[in-house]
């Protein structure tokens, strides 16, 4: 087992609703190793993003600890459902202004590692939904993440083109290799990225199973 | 088109309430070189400059406010709807009455006239601001300054570009009224004077002059202005 980079204990998440209280999370608790892809699997619906989001520091209303090996808060890179990229600026503009400081450097090697090279002046409006969320990895990658979060990074694209930026993902990660914690209700995508799954219940989730991948299933492209 | 009809209808109609597009270029002409049509005309654009710029300043600014907060919506909501309804008459006047006959009475209630409408309209986008992309530069750690300048200022950008054309437009109305009620310069004080002397072709060539102006702002600067912010769309 690598070394632990996070271990997260979530005793419960409850959303206040004008209904009354909905629990979204039950007790859930895992480590993520430096560099391990950890696939979270669950039925739609289930407070999978939720899960993302705590992680990320995006929601602190919950119960339970987040404990990161040491004190310091890794650097996130986060990958929504959506590609949410800032339409009024270019492609290459949108890596560079997610960086602390511009390194035009290392966005000109995503992008072209992402197969995006020819799209970087490009407004994010005239880009394909696969290119967007290509876009929206670069970026995550853009600020040299030890964490990155995806949420559902390939859904409804078709398989060709979610097959393609599984490689390009898993190429870009050979080169960049950090934690990640990746959401996904399509288990072929579990399989062929993840070092091990955690299959989540219905609401309120917990941890149902706990599956390690061999990685002769990893999808490897020469 | 629309001069070549007015030619013909001027020479038909042989009416000295209805002169000719030749006479009224010809007074243009004549107003030019005396000086008085330029000195009318740069006193009336300044007024206009800087009552647009007081009341987009403080119409964002407050627009922006009350769409972010809620408790100051509800307060100013009324005041804002009562403002924006007012007869821009009934604000002159009053301003000109409290305030006495001067300069800044007349900026002051033109900027009035047109703050509302700004603010209403800087609130509605400011409301539609996309909580997506706020959490996006959230999650990366945008500095305030990185996600105002990135992120907020271009979703309201078209707003404010709406909210200005509008203004620009209101305001040319109103300071011509402001000038004639109760200032002696500017190119709405020239018309009530040959308005006094039932001189038409003069009232046009002032027009004309003016409403030159106005197109040259809108094609110059306002039209590439807003091309250039919002070329992404395209």
């Amino acid at each position: 087992m690598a070394e632990v980079m996070l271990r997260l204990h979530i005793e419960s998440k409850v959303f206040h609703t004008a209904q009354g209280e909905l629990p979204v999370l039950g007790n859930i608790e895992f480590t993520l190793g430096v560099r391990e892809i950890v696939a979270l699997v669950g039925p739609s619906g289930c407070g999978k993003t939720t899960l993302l989001r705590i992680v990320g520091g995006l929601d602190t209303d919950f119960h339970g600890t987040i404990n990161w090996d040491g004190t310091r808060v890794p650097r996130i890179g986060t990958v929504f459902q959506e590609p949410r990229l800032l339409p009024w600026r270019t492609v290459r503009q949108n890596l560079l202004l997610a960086q602390p400081t511009a390194n035009h450097e290392l966005a000109e090697e995503l992008l072209r590692s992402l197969d995006l090279a020819l799209f970087r002046d490009a407004f994010p409006r005239t880009l394909s939904l696969g290119m967007a969320r290509r876009v929206a990895i670069a970026r995550a990658f853009a600020i040299q993440p030890e964490l990155l979060l995806l949420d559902e990074p390939f859904v409804s694209l078709d398989t060709t083109t979610a097959a393609r930026s599984r490689d390009l993902l898993l190429n870009t990660w050979r080169e960049r290799p950090t934690a990640v914690l990746l959401i996904t209700h399509d288990c072929t995508e579990a399989m062929s990225l993840a070092d091990r799954i955690i299959v989540l219940s219905d609401r309120p989730a917990h941890i149902v199973e706990e599956v390690v991948v061999p990685h002769v299933l990893r999808t490897v492209v020469p | 088109m629309l001069l070549l009809v007015w030619q013909i209808a001027a020479t038909v109609a042989h009416s000295r309430f209805l002169p000719t597009v030749t006479s009224v270029l010809a007074a243009m002409v004549q107003q030019t070189m005396s000086g008085a049509l330029p000195w009318n005309l740069a006193i009336t654009l300044g007024r206009v400059a800087v009552a647009f710029a007081l009341s987009m300043i403080a119409g964002c600014a407050l627009g922006i406010a009350m769409g972010r907060s809620r408790q100051l919506d509800l307060w100013l909501d009324n005041i804002v709807t009562v403002l924006l309804n007012l007869p821009a008459l009934v604000l002159i006047v009053l301003f000109y009455v409290w305030f006495g006959l001067n300069e800044t009475a007349a900026i002051a209630a033109v900027a009035l006239n047109k703050l509302p409408n700004t603010a209403v309209t800087m609130r509605e986008g400011t409301r539609s601001l996309d909580p997506a992309l706020k959490e996006m530069a959230r999650s990366f750690r945008m500095s305030r300054w990185r996600t105002l300048r990135h992120v907020i200022v271009p979703q309201l950008t078209p707003y404010a570009f709406a909210a200005a054309r509008s203004g620009l437009a209101l305001i040319w109305k109103i300071v011509l009224v402001v000038e004639l009620l109760g200032r002696s310069n500017g190119v709405g004080f020239q018309i009530q004077i040959y308005f006094q002397l039932f001189d038409v072709t003069m009232i046009l060539a002032y027009t004309l002059a003016f409403i030159l102006v106005a197109q040259t702002i809108e094609w110059v600067a306002l039209q590439p202005l807003e091309n250039w912010a919002t070329r992404w769309q395209r």
